[in-house]
């Protein structure tokens, strides 16, 4: 049953480093698993913990936050700011009982279509081996 | 709320992995969702029709486009929602070009992944907002760093243009590496005539103002409003009493003691000096690590060098370093690029032999105006048997995989050169594969072939060993006999600038994976930057010669101009809000803002948003705990709905 598993994964990435990466694995025809969705935000310091949570309570199984490289973020220091939000969140998931592991921060910058790729493919490999998220689901209601 | 969804098959660019068709059908089934359809090339002027028409007829209150990245066409489709009177921001894209169909092979997760995507955009345009571009005004001058050929074209066309130029240039004169070349390829004329000038126009330019011995200390600001911060080093010379007259330097102490740099240390000059005799401004620079006056207080019992300025009285020991502040309204970068340093590579000998040199090293060795007077020798004799060995740190995995692209050319100028000048001498160049793709390059290389220089082809990975044989040296080559040779000429590769890295950072531009500057798009933004406002020119982007620098620079110029002509320009519409009742003044946002778009306004105790100063990252509103700030284009409720439509 294991293998069959297909884990939804949301991407948050940051318009000037991690989605232009994105765009470059395309350009290159660099291929990687359909698992993660992609959402662009101008910043990975836009990345709200909330969404995270949002996101695993909706339904999915992992979330890829991803930033420019530390010293290289366009809005000189968002990057540090989802880095630290995303530590403090790991820290609530795992006392909460959610494995921690179902969110990961990365660097990709512009010129790293192949790193993009490559952490698509361990973040999709690392959340089927966590299995489906079976916490706290709802839906949003406003 | 009526959705108009339009997917581009993209030829079979999509097509081929996503089933449009099927795609079309699912995104009628989404809520809100009034017409869908699918065509041929949705960015071009039948696919943009459809929209308008839909637009038209059906009142649609919002439009999602799935194709390629809105990097590319985003701003395509927001211009048809203008021309229709529909807000711009009641538009959304989706990706399903660069980041689903050219990145999965398999169709029906693909066509599953397309789906999703969509039902994510259908979500998010639900809650989009109307906003309005703001216009900002533009001051109408512009700054060009680095005063070799790429700055100077610049600077001279935007001047030309009639803006005022700032141009900046590290080095006591401008010139850069152009200056420093004796011939240039496939032409063979000489780099100085064609050169000075045009250093000489920029410098009389009334709208050009020259900042040598300069560096940028700091950039702020935004497209149209940058304020420049320039390090002006002290050159203990007043330039305005300074006529160049080098009565000092024949005075100096150290007079030709200490290494030229700009003859890459192969002439010598005096502390005090100009790098060569046709800088411009021909002013004179005391060197600080060399000068005995300023590094021990003390040169003999007098300054020699101020007894020989006299009464003209400029030199001025106690000058200090000075930061200029200027406002500019464009950018272009003409940094231009340092070269591999053979060390790095033991096995050509490069530092262990006298008899190894670079192509640079060479240049200046061969130039008329430089340390030998143009003689080609090597410890005082005329060498024989020369060797160019090419590809040296360049198309080499261990150290840079790109093609410099100028070495092919200017080592088979400089085999020329020694012909030229040596004809009874025996040449030899091992090439890995000859690169003549340039205007005249294929018959220049024939040329050179028909004067009797022999090419020796090598593989990439077979290395070649330069040993020392008596006061020759031996060239062991794989596959081909040695050679005793008494010079031989490295090919040494273009390589990015030592401090690119933290000079894209004082600019907030990208650097590639070469670690060359980077470009806004490979093909169809050659000379922008992701950056507006910051447009590059020259060697800083990646290797060139001296007619691509010069164009790429005369684009650049242009594009530099266009907002300067304009007068305003129009800057994202992202920005925070506050809202006020929400707001507690707990001021945890105030911090976080590296804009300082943020203030606290201490009658009404809550935080308020200067528009023009926010750039719209959202670090703010990820951190508010009352929820008080929204990111206009991000906020929650958009995105969360996002979220839904990506894992329903």
């Amino acid at each position: 049953m294991k293998e069959k598993f297909e884990p939804n994964i949301i991407g948050f990435l940051c318009n000037w480093c991690s989605y232009a990466g994105a765009d470059l694995a395309g350009t290159s025809r660099i291929q990687y698993p359909p698992n993660l969705k992609a959402i662009r935000v101008m910043c990975s310091g836009r990345v709200n913990p909330i969404f995270v949570i949002n996101a695993l309570q909706q339904g999915a199984d992992g979330v890829l936050i991803g930033g420019c490289h530390p010293g290289d973020c366009h809005y000189e220091r968002g990057n540090y700011l989802a880095r630290r939000r995303m530590a403090v969140l790991k820290k609530l998931l795992e006392y909460t009982g959610i494995d921690p592991r179902r969110v990961r921060m990365t660097w990709v910058s512009a010129s790293e279509g192949k790193k993009f790729a490559e952490v698509v493919k361990e973040v999709t490999e690392d959340i089927r081996e966590l299995g489906p998220m079976q916490h706290f689901r709802r839906e949003n209601k406003w | 709320m009526k959705i108009g969804v339009y997917i581009c098959q993209c030829g079979i660019n999509i097509a081929a992995t996503v089933d449009v068709e099927k795609v079309v059908e699912y995104a009628k089934t989404l809520q809100n969702v009034a017409v869908s359809r699918f065509y041929k090339y949705m960015c071009s002027d039948p696919g943009q029709e459809l929209i308008k028409k839909d637009i038209k007829e059906l009142k649609l209150d919002r439009v999602v486009v799935a194709s390629c990245s809105p990097r590319m066409h985003e701003p395509t489709f927001r211009a048809v929602l203008e021309e229709m009177g529909m807000n711009p921001y009641y538009f959304e894209m989706v990706n399903i070009r660069e980041q689903c169909s050219w990145v999965h092979i398999d169709k029906d997760k693909a066509t599953a992944k397309a789906m999703y995507m969509i039902a994510g955009a259908v979500a998010r345009a639900t809650y989009l907002e109307p906003l309005e571009k703001k216009e900002v005004s533009v001051i109408p001058r512009a700054l060009v760093v680095g005063g070799g050929i790429s700055g100077i074209q610049a600077a001279l066309e935007i001047a030309e243009k009639g803006f005022q130029v700032y141009l900046v240039e590290r080095n006591p004169s401008i010139g850069g590496r152009m200056a420093q070349l004796d011939k240039t390829f496939p032409t063979l004329d000489c780099s100085a005539c064609i050169l000075t000038p045009k250093m000489v126009d920029a410098a009389r330019h009334p709208n050009i103002e020259l900042f040598t011995y300069s560096e940028i200390e700091s950039v702020d600001g935004y497209i149209g409003n940058f304020k420049v911060k320039i390090k002006k080093k002290p050159r203990y010379v007043d330039i305005e009493k300074c006529v160049g007259c080098g009565a000092c330097a024949e005075a100096c102490r150290l007079h030709a003691r200490i290494p030229n740099e700009f003859d890459m240390s192969i002439g010598k000059r005096s502390a005090i000096y100009v790098p060569f005799p046709q800088a411009v401004p021909l002013k004179y620079t005391v060197d600080p690590n060399n000068c005995l006056t300023l590094k021990t207080g003390k040169c003999g019992d007098h300054a020699l060098c101020v007894e020989a300025c006299g009464e003209r009285d400029a030199i001025n020991f106690n000058q200090k370093e000075k930061i200029v502040e200027v406002e500019v309204g464009t950018i272009v970068v003409a940094t231009g690029y340092d070269l591999f340093d053979p060390v790095e590579k033991p096995e050509y000998g490069y530092e262990k032999f006298d008899n190894v040199i670079t192509g640079l090293e060479f240049e200046r060795i061969v130039s008329a105006s430089g340390p030998t007077e143009g003689h080609i020798e090597i410890n005082g004799k005329e060498p024989k048997k020369v060797v160019f060995i090419q590809c040296v740190g360049s198309r080499d995995k261990e150290s840079n995989e790109y093609c410099s692209r100028v070495c092919c050319m200017y080592t088979a100028k400089q085999a020329h050169m020694v012909k030229d000048k040596i004809p009874d001498a025996d040449l030899i160049v091992y090439y890995t594969d000859v690169r003549a793709f340039g205007k005249g390059f294929e018959e220049f290389y024939n040329r050179v072939q028909d004067e009797g220089v022999i090419y020796r082809r090598r593989e990439l990975d077979d290395p070649i060993e330069v040993k020392k044989n008596g006061n020759k040296v031996v060239v062991k080559a794989k596959g081909h006999p040695d050679v005793d040779a008494d010079l031989v000429v490295l090919a040494t590769a273009i390589i990015p600038k030592k401090d690119s890295k933290e000079f894209s950072r004082i600019l907030n531009i990208n650097q590639s994976a070469d670690g060359f500057l980077l470009e806004a798009h490979p093909k169809l933004r050659p000379v922008d930057t992701f950056t507006d406002g910051i447009f590059l020119a020259g060697c800083c982007q990646s290797p060139k010669d001296i007619p691509d620098a010069v164009a790429q620079a005369s684009g650049a110029a242009v594009r530099a101009s266009e907002p300067l002509a304009a007068g305003k320009v129009f800057v994202e519409a992202i920005s925070a809000v506050i809202d006020e009742d929400l707001c507690s003044g707990c001021r945890v946002c105030e911090e976080l803002c590296v804009y300082s778009a943020l203030e606290f306004d201490e009658k009404d105790k809550i935080m308020k948003v200067n528009d023009v100063m926010c750039k719209g990252c959202g670090s703010c509103a990820s951190a508010c705990p009352t929820g008080a700030i929204t990111m206009r284009h991000y906020d929650v409720k958009q995105i969360l709905a996002q979220i839904g439509g990506l894992i329903r």
